[in-house]
């Protein structure tokens, strides 16, 4: 493939691929993202390759490994194109019945989707109530293509902005039209694109830089990862696209080096699209230069902050430094920089494509298209969840997610990351954009939604982020490192019934002096989760400091097990399997646990049969003492 | 140079563009407590004490005055409410983290701190990791013998991989830069010893007065480095002086 020189060499090459494909030939599509490869994707497209040789099914029926689906739960998940039947959990022993089904025309019913909340089976993909509800404009494109051919990318389009852009835009214009979509930064801080590309361009220095930021470090967050993995040219084709509106020739990718496949991908994107001519010098004969590489994080959560990025990308420890000059105007080597992250990058081919206008129909007043969300934590369906800005959490937690697992109570959601806030019951009818989460004491962050049940601690969970945290922090200035570190003994005190009555305001004082005075973005924000569990669940601190009581029954050293004398039927499992030996008792003698040995592990509870539900967790009471009759008297046989 | 004016605490300023806000308040005789900063070394902006509040386009913010650069019209308060909190704030944290450095305790005192509202970790714990003697030895002395190593709260100073180092050359700077006293540095008649780094050195003798006046190799790394002759460092600076004057 020699490289393309003009925008109609690139519309050939377009047809030329399509013309090469049939659409309505079955097309059997598994996705190869990271989730499913975990669950074994790679033994389920072998399979599938092997089968289809043996029975010489080549050319009849067709074969793609594509991106991260999202639904990852209930991977792998294969779909089989024209009729878009989704197979969900499918195992490698499973391939004959699907291929055999494919030249059959028919459907294997056992691998279809059964919806937990009403007991449906449903068919095609989109039918599915967590894809149905989503808008994946963005993200969607991940599931038609396989991200290590580049000919499925243009077979949909791909590269038409670019050329767009080269061919029929100024930079300028280029520059104005992602000003007008009113894009904003999804790394988390929300600064608008176009804002930031215009101080780069303006600023009178050379060379310019322009870096992808996918350095995506959030527990529980994947959205740049699959994007990555998924439809690297998506990236590439933003970026290119940016570079030539802020006049750069020299960009650099920041991928996490725990991000093995989305390095793989993308160097694999790179090197085709220098092949064809979309990346490297006179692109697309248009006579503009830029060449990318690639750079490997080097492991830390701080490196994902502008400063610190560029730090480690000169080969310096990764570190932030103070932002009175921003990196637009003095970034990477002292030379202005553009920092944006991947989904920002992804975005910017749907609005060349599309026009400003069109992409702002979008969305709500301040923030305009759509969002992936990671959606994890206690709901019935986790996975990653695209919407447009302005959808609601309940739509996204109960629409999408369906709702909490195990049927229990709702407590609240963590959005932005640890550095977010946990929002409560009654703000579930919020429509999420970046000013409104702001406003709750939360943050958009990068994306990450962690849902928790009522058998979360909120203090808990506070500790376990301002632990999290704490590791994190580079430890450069005082407030973070040494704020991080008293709020996170602090908050181990009251879960482990040492609270104090001064430790809320203590921790308000310590949160005030890290949101004032900490360097970064990192220090500043680090308060939110204890500030925000403090705001909506006072209530829980005050238990664990007053009381000495866990609403939640979660943590260890407030909580007791206790076996109820009147519902245990002294069936010796408990005992049995008690690591410590702590359960005394014997066949017809109700089960004791020796609250001096029992280590608080939770086998007990875990294995004592649901219908005598004997055992429970008692927090903020006495234990009664033992029955002074343990004999069990059965007045008739139990039905067991 | 271009002159910008300011104000710091309601009094008008007027500096060369490029000065900071520490700087310019200290022409004012406006003293804004620091530790990690030393008009010698590049300014790091990591100990928090130095911060200010600054007013500009009627927003307001607090910003490290050791970094801010000086501005036309921009308003700094030095002791504001906010400024206070943090400065309180930071000392807390400090004199909890060493609760026996004299410097803390003072600055502490100075807020009305009086004891600290944390336990230690180690009661005998000196050192802030504020970085000053790390980067006197890279930007100053040239070295680089010690740096920051390790992150978060277990972030501290070191030579590589803490073993005795064998580019330092026992120049001091380290010690003579920490605001704390953390750096421990021992002249014994002929030798010269920094505790922290493990290092040892052999002092020089005046061949004049007979004092041990520096390290050897710190003499050595000069005469290299400024391309000296080899008999520069026979004397000792007062002696070396009396000569000059002599001739």
């Amino acid at each position: 493939m020699g490289q393309l020189k003009a925008p109609s060499e690139l519309e050939k090459v377009r047809q030329d691929i399509l013309a090469k494909r049939d659409s309505n030939r079955p097309c059997i599509t598994m996705c190869s993202g990271t989730g499913c490869s975990a669950y074994g994707s790679e033994k389920v497209f072998t399979n599938f390759q092997t089968l289809i040789k043996e029975q010489g099914l080549d050319g009849q029926i067709d074969l793609r490994r594509t991106g991260c689906h999202g639904f990852c739960e209930r991977g792998v998940l294969v779909v089989i194109y024209p009729d878009e039947i989704c197979y969900v959990q499918v195992q490698p022993e499973d391939v004959p019945e699907i291929v055999s089904s494919v030249k059959d025309g028919k459907i294997v019913e056992r691998l279809l989707y059964v919806d937990p909340v009403t007991g449906d089976t449903i068919t095609r993909e989109s039918d599915i109530p967590f894809y149905k509800h989503q808008e994946r404009t963005v993200f969607g494109n991940n599931r038609r293509i396989d991200p290590k051919n580049i000919e499925d990318y243009l077979a949909l389009g791909g590269y038409s902005a670019l050329a767009k852009a080269l061919y029929q835009m100024s930079p300028v214009q280029v520059l104005e039209e992602v000003k007008k979509s009113n894009l904003r930064g999804r790394g988390g801080g929300g600064f608008p694109t176009g804002r930031k590309w215009e101080t780069v361009r303006n600023t009178p220095s050379e060379p310019k830089y322009i870096i992808v930021n996918c350095d995506e470090g959030d527990p529980g967050a994947y959205m740049d990862r699959s994007i990555m993995e998924g439809n690297p040219h998506s990236v590439l084709e933003g970026l290119v696209i940016g570079a030539y509106a802020i006049g750069s020739h020299e960009g650099s990718i920041y991928i996490r080096n725990e991000y093995p496949l989305a390095v793989e991908n993308v160097r694999i994107a790179i090197q085709q699209a220098e092949d064809y001519g979309f990346l490297g010098k006179d692109i697309l004969g248009s006579g503009f230069n830029f060449k990318v590489e690639i750079n490997r994080g080097g492991g830390a959560f701080v490196c994902g902050e502008s400063t610190a990025l560029m730090a480690s990308l000169e080969g310096e420890v990764g570190e932030p430094r103070a932002k009175y000059i921003h990196t637009a105007e003095s970034g990477l080597w002292g030379k202005p920089s553009n920092l944006n992250n991947v989904e920002t990058f992804a975005n910017v081919p749907l609005i060349i494509n599309d026009g400003a206008s069109q992409y702002e129909q979008v969305g709500t007043e301040g923030s305009k298209g759509t969002k992936i969300f990671s959606l994890v934590g206690k709901v019935n369906n986790t996975g990653l969840v695209e919407v447009p800005m302005g959808t609601t959490l309940r739509e996204i937690i109960y629409d999408i997610g369906g709702g909490i697992r195990e049927g229990k109570g709702y407590k609240a959601v963590q959005t932005g990351g640890p550095s977010g806030g946990v929002i409560p019951e009654s703000q579930l009818d919020l429509p999420i954009d970046f000013d409104a989460l702001t406003k709750v004491g939360s943050m958009m962050g990068s994306g990450g939604m962690i849902v928790m049940d009522e058998t979360t601690c909120m203090v808990d969970i506070a500790k376990y982020f301002t632990t999290f945290l704490e590791e994190e922090s580079c430890g450069k200035c005082v407030p973070c490192r040494e704020g991080l570190k008293r709020m996170r003994e602090i908050l181990a005190g009251i879960t482990e019934g040492r609270g104090r009555d001064e430790d809320i305001a203590t921790l308000e004082h310590l949160a005030s002096v890290m949101k004032d005075g900490a360097l970064c973005a990192l220090g500043q924000t680090a308060p939110n989760p204890v500030l925000s569990t403090i705001r909506y669940f006072r209530d829980e601190y005050e238990a664990h400091i007053k009381e000495k009581r866990c609403p939640a029954k979660a943590c260890k050293e407030l909580i007791s097990f206790y076996i109820e004398p009147d519902k245990c039927q002294a069936c010796m499992i408990c005992l049995r399997n008690c690591p410590v030996d702590a359960i005394s008792g014997g066949k017809g003698l109700i089960h004791v646990i020796d609250q001096d040995k029992c280590t608080k592990c939770g086998t007990c509870l875990d294995l004592c049969p649901t219908r005598f539900a004997a055992v429970t967790k008692l927090s903020g009471e006495p234990v009664p003492p033992p029955p002074s009759e343990r004999e069990i008297v059965r007045e008739k046989r139990s039905e067991q | 140079m271009k002159q910008v004016t300011m104000t710091i605490d309601g009094v008008e300023v007027t500096v060369e563009e490029g000065t900071t806000v520490i700087q310019a308040a200290s022409e004012l005789g406006i003293e804004i407590p620091a530790l990690c900063h030393h008009d010698a070394v590049t300014p790091y902006g990591a100990c928090r004490l130095c911060m200010v509040e600054i007013i500009k386009n009627g927003r307001s913010r607090l910003v490290t005055s050791c970094l801010y650069p000086a501005e036309e019209g921009l308003e700094v308060k030095t002791g504001s409410e906010k400024v206070l909190n943090v400065r309180k704030g930071v000392l807390e944290l400090l004199l909890s983290r060493c609760p026996n450095v004299k410097v803390l305790q003072d600055l502490a005192a100075s807020m009305g701190i009086t004891k600290p509202p944390f336990e230690a970790e180690n009661a005998d714990e000196e050192c802030i990791v504020c970085g000053l003697c790390a980067r006197v030895c890279r930007d100053i002395v040239g070295v680089s013998a010690i740096s920051l190593v390790s992150r978060g709260t277990h972030r501290k100073i070191a030579t590589p991989f803490e073993e005795t180092s064998n580019v330092c050359i026992g120049c001091g700077s380290c010690a003579f830069l920490c605001p704390t006293g953390a750096v421990k540095l021992e002249d014994v008649g002929d030798k010269r010893i920094i505790h922290n780094w493990k290092v040892e050195f052999k002092l020089k003798q005046c061949k004049s007065c007979g004092r041990y006046f520096a390290p050897e190799a710190q003499l050595d790394y000069l005469r290299r480095t400024l391309d000296l002759p080899e008999d520069h460092f026979e004397l000792c600076q007062d002696c070396r002086v009396e000569t000059v004057e002599d001739v």
